[in-house]
C-alpha cells in the first residue's frame, strides 16, 4: 500500500476536464454491473435494456441542443467527432470543391484533421482572428471561394473562452452552400444552443467537459436539410452506418445524464459562475501589468485567460502549485512552445508564455477564488522582485526599445 | 435470467469496477494537464498500459489505447493504407465486419484486396492464396472466430507470411482470456484486443503494434498515444482495462478447469438431440458452441429460449439489425437453411453447471415441441 499524504491542489482547470458529477456516476453504475448487455444484441433482454438506455441518453443529448435524437451519433469523444465531421463531410461533398476554411485558433483535433485533408489534396485557409479572438465576419466572407466545401469554426474557444457568432457565420455558409461544422466541446452547459434555429450542419460534443465521463462524445448530423458524411470507422454498421463499434453503454448513459443536468441547471449555474469570474477578474487585475486574453464580453463566464507581464512563465507555473491551472491548451501543455492560440491573437512569446488559463466550474467556491487571487498576488510579487525586467519597467525604461548586446 | 452470451459482452468484474470508480470522481484529471491532477491521471494510464502489455507479452510502448476493437481494426487497416499506398489487403472470409468492411471500403478507392476462403472446419485456406496471381502483402486473420470459437493455426499462418514478407495483423478480441496470447512469440506485426470481452468496461480497447510499422494515425488531434491516437484518454476505461488484463491468466485456468467440462456436457447433449455443432473438427475455445437443428426454425427456438430467460445469440451480436444468415457459416459451406437457424451459446467465468443443465432442459422441451409441430405439419 502506498501511503499518500499529498493534498490535491485547488482545481481551476475545468476546461481541461471536469469531474464526473456524482449524480452522473450513480446513473452509470447499474450499466456497468447488472445491465451490462451489448446494445447490439437483438436476441435477449440484456441487449434490449442497454439499447433502451442508449436511446434515452440520445434523447437527453438532443434535448440540450434542441435537436432530433436521430441527429445524434455516438463517438468516443470530440476528437473523433471532429475527425468524422471534417473528413466525412469534405469527402462526401468533394464534388463541390476541395477548399476548407477554419481558424488558426481551433482545437488541435480540428486543425490536424484539416491538415490531413491537405494531404489528400484539399486547399485550406486558416483564418487569423481579431486581437480579441473573434472572427471578423467580413474577412470570413472574403475568405470564401466558389470551391469552398466546408467551414469549421468552434463555438467556444478552449483557451480563451470567446464565443463566436455561429449564427451569422452559419447564415453566410448557407447562402454559399457550404457545409458548416462547429466544435462545441467547450460550449455545452455554458451557452444555450438551439440547433433548430442555428444554421449549423454538424456539431461536435464531448461528455468530459460537461461533468460526464471521458471517452464518449457525439456528433450532430442535421437531417433537414439532410447532411451526409462518409463513415470513417467501418464495421458492424452501428449508428446507421456512420460509426461502427460496440457502444459503451455506461459511458453513453453518463453523457445523457450529464447533458440532462446541464440543460436543467445551466441558467442557475452560469449566474453563480459569472459572479465567481467577476470576483476572480477583479482580484487578479489588481495586479499591475496584466492582460486579459480574448474578448471579455463575448466569452463564457467559466474562463479567464490572463498574461502576467514581467514574470517568466515556467517559474510562474512552479510557484502556483497550490492551484491546478493550465498554461495553454491541456492537450499540448506538455510542450513548451507558447500557445498557438495566444500567438494568433498577436501576443508576444513572452506574454504568451506567462499566461494562465483559469477555468472555473460546478464545484468551484468563493474560497477557492479568493485563495487563487491571494496566491497569484503573492507569487507574482515575489517573482517580479527578482526580475531585472520588472525593475527596468519600474524605472520607466521602455523595454521594447532596449538594444540588447549580442553575445 | 441466465446470460449465455459472453462473446457479445461480459459483465465487469467487481475488482475492475472498484479500481475504476475513483477515476470518475476524485481522480479526474486530464492526463495531458501539467498539474498534479493530470500527472496522477498519466501515471494511472501508464500503470494500466503495463498491465495490458503483460497480459499479451508485449512491451508497454507497443500498446495504443483506442475506444473499441472496431477502432483498433480500422486504425491498423486504414493506417497501413495511408502509409503504404501499394498495399494489397488479404483477409479471411470469416473476419468480423470491422476488419472486412474497412478493407472493402478501401477496395472501392482502388486498393487491391483478396478474401481468403476457409475450409468446412473454419480454418483459413492459405493454399487458396498461393493460386492468386499476386499474393497480398498484408493479411488480417482473426485468432479466434467470435461465432464458432474456432482457433486458427496462427504459427503456421505467420510462418507462411514471414517467408513471403507479408505483414500480419490478428484480431485477438475473442482469444484474449480464453487461450494464451503472446504477441512476441507469435511475431505478428499488429494485434487487436478489447476490454469488454474480458470482464472489463465497454468503450476501451487496444492496438498492439510492432514499431517497425510506420503507421499513419487514424484519429488526429492533440497527439495522445504518441501521436497514433488523438483524443483525451478514457481514463477510467483504461484503468479498468488494465485491471481486467491482470485477471487474464486466471481466466484461462477457469476456462480449462471449469468451462471446458461444461462445454463437453452441453455438446454431448446437443448431439443427442440431433443438433449440428459447427467447427467441431477444429480446435475451439472452451466457451463457445455454435449449433443448429436441421429442419427446425431457429428464430422460433431463440424466441422461446428468451421467454424462458436464457440469453443466447443468433450469430454475431455486432451485426446490428440484420436477420441474414451468418457469413461465417456460409463461408464454411453450411447450407443457407441450417445457417439461418444457428444459435450461439457462449459461457463465461461466471457461468455454472446448473445453468447449463437448465439450459439443456429448456432447449430439449422446446426442440421436442417444435419437432412435434413440424411432424404434424408434414
Amino acid at each position: 500500500m502506498k501511503i499518500e499524504k499529498m493534498t490535491m491542489p485547488i482545481y481551476m482547470d475545468y476546461s481541461a476536464t471536469t469531474p464526473v458529477d456524482p449524480r452522473v456516476a450513480e446513473k452509470m453504475i447499474p450499466f456497468i454491473t447488472e445491465d451490462f448487455g451489448n446494445p447490439a444484441s437483438r436476441s435477449h433482454p440484456y441487449g434490449w435494456t442497454a439499447e433502451k438506455a442508449v436511446e434515452n441518453a440520445r434523447k437527453e443529448v438532443a434535448k440540450l441542443v434542441n435537436a432530433d435524437p436521430r441527429e445524434i451519433i455516438w463517438t468516443s469523444g470530440a476528437t473523433e467527432s471532429n475527425n468524422l465531421a471534417i473528413k466525412g463531410a469534405s469527402n462526401f461533398y468533394s464534388s463541390k470543391g476541395k477548399h476548407i476554411i477554419t481558424m488558426a485558433t481551433e482545437h488541435k483535433a480540428v486543425i490536424d484533421a484539416v491538415r490531413e485533408m491537405e494531404r489528400l489534396g484539399y486547399e485550406t485557409t486558416f483564418m487569423v482572428p481579431e486581437p480579441n479572438g473573434l472572427v471578423d465576419i467580413e474577412k470570413f466572407k472574403a475568405a470564401l471561394r466558389p470551391d469552398t466545401v466546408l467551414a469549421t469554426i468552434m463555438l467556444v474557444n478552449n483557451e480563451i473562452g470567446v464565443v463566436q457568432d455561429i449564427e451569422e457565420l452559419g447564415n453566410i455558409c448557407r447562402e454559399n452552400k457550404i457545409i458548416f461544422h462547429v466544435d462545441a466541446a467547450q460550449a455545452t452547459g455554458k451557452v444555450a444552443i438551439d440547433l433548430e434555429k442555428l444554421p449549423v450542419d454538424l456539431m461536435s460534443f464531448s461528455a468530459h467537459k460537461t461533468y460526464g465521463p471521458k471517452g464518449v462524445g457525439a456528433l450532430y448530423v442535421r437531417r433537414k436539410p439532410r447532411i451526409r458524411i462518409e463513415a470513417q470507422m467501418h464495421g458492424g454498421g452501428h449508428e446507421r452506418g456512420m460509426r461502427s463499434g460496440t457502444l459503451a453503454t455506461h459511458q453513453i448513459v453518463g453523457m445523457g445524464e450529464a447533458f440532462r443536468i446541464a440543460r436543467e441547471e445551466m441558467q442557475e449555474e452560469n449566474a453563480r459562475i459569472e459572479k465567481l469570474q467577476k470576483r476572480l477578474l477583479d482580484g487578479l487585475t489588481e495586479i499591475d501589468e496584466t492582460y486579459i486574453n480574448g474578448d471579455l464580453d463575448k466569452r463564457v463566464p467559466h474562463n479567464l485567460n490572463i498574461s502576467f507581464n514581467y514574470v517568466e512563465g515556467e517559474s510562474l507555473i512552479m510557484a502556483i502549485k497550490g492551484i491546478a491551472v493550465s498554461s495553454g491548451s491541456a492537450c499540448t501543455s506538455a510542450s513548451l512552445e507558447p500557445s498557438y492560440v495566444l500567438r494568433a491573437l498577436g501576443r508576444s512569446d513572452e506574454l504568451a508564455h506567462s499566461s494562465i488559463r483559469f477555468s472555473i466550474g460546478r464545484f468551484t467556491t468563493e474560497k477557492d477564488v479568493d485563495y487563487t487571487i491571494e496566491l497569484l498576488k503573492e507569487k507574482i510579487g515575489k517573482l517580479r522582485e527578482l526580475s531585472p525586467l520588472w525593475e527596468m519597467f519600474q524605472e520607466g525604461i521602455d523595454i521594447e526599445k532596449v538594444e540588447w548586446a549580442a553575445h | 435470467m441466465i446470460y449465455l452470451d459472453h462473446n457479445a459482452t461480459t459483465a465487469i468484474h467487481p475488482e475492475v469496477l472498484d479500481e475504476m470508480m475513483p477515476f470518475y470522481q476524485s481522480q479526474y484529471g486530464n492526463p495531458a494537464s501539467n498539474h498534479r491532477f493530470g500527472r496522477k491521471a498519466l501515471t494511472a494510464i501508464e500503470e494500466a498500459r503495463e498491465k495490458v502489455a503483460n497480459a499479451v507479452n508485449a512491451h508497454p510502448s507497443q500498446v495504443i489505447f483506442t475506444a473499441s476493437g472496431t477502432e483498433s481494426n480500422n486504425t491498423i487497416i486504414q493506417g497501413i493504407a495511408d502509409s503504404y499506398p501499394d498495399t494489397h489487403f488479404g483477409y479471411s472470409a470469416i473476419e468480423h465486419p470491422c476488419v472486412s468492411q474497412p478493407i472493402i471500403s478501401l477496395a472501392k478507392k482502388g486498393f487491391s484486396s483478396t478474401a481468403i476462403s476457409v475450409s468446412q472446419d473454419g480454418l483459413v485456406n492459405l493454399n487458396d492464396l498461393e493460386k492468386c496471381k499476386e499474393i497480398p502483402n498484408f493479411i488480417s486473420i482473426m485468432m479466434v472466430n467470435n461465432e464458432t470459437g474456432v482457433i486458427q493455426n496462427m504459427p503456421f499462418i505467420i510462418d507462411w507470411a514471414k517467408k513471403r514478407k507479408v505483414l500480419v495483423h490478428t484480431d485477438a478480441v475473442q482469444a484474449l482470456g480464453k487461450v494464451p496470447v503472446d504477441f512476441e512469440e507469435l511475431g505478428v506485426d499488429a494485434m487487436t484486443i478489447s476490454s469488454h470481452k474480458i470482464y472489463g468496461p465497454q468503450g476501451i480497447a487496444a492496438l498492439i503494434l510492432n514499431k517497425k510499422i510506420d503507421l499513419m494515425p487514424f484519429m488526429k488531434g492533440g497527439g495522445q498515444e504518441k501521436g497514433l491516437r488523438s483524443g483525451t484518454e478514457n481514463l477510467a476505461g483504461i484503468v479498468g482495462f488494465g485491471k481486467a488484463c491482470e485477471r487474464v491468466a486466471k481466466n484461462i485456468v477457469t476456462f480449462n478447469e471449469t468451462i471446458k467440462p461444461m462445454q463437453d456436457v452441453l455438446e454431448k447433449k446437443l448431439s443427442k438431440m440431433g443438433a449440428v455443432i459447427f467447427g467441431t473438427r477444429s480446435e475451439r475455445i472452451a466457451n463457445t458452441t455454435f449449433f443448429s437443428f436441421p429442419k427446425l426454425d431457429g428464430v422460433t427456438l431463440l424466441t422461446a429460449l428468451d421467454k424462458k430467460g436464457f440469453s443466447v445469440a443468433s450469430g454475431s451480436a455486432c451485426s446490428s439489425n440484420n436477420n441474414e444468415p451468418s457469413h461465417v457459416l456460409l463461408a464454411m459451406g453450411v447450407d443457407m437453411e441450417l445457417a439461418q437457424g444457428a444459435i450461439r451459446v457462449s459461457l463465461g467465468v461466471d457461468s455454472n453447471p446448473t445453468q447449463v443443465e437448465e439450459f439443456i432442459a429448456a432447449l430439449k422441451t422446446e426442440v421436442d415441441r417444435l419437432k412435434q409441430l413440424t411432424a404434424m405439419a408434414a
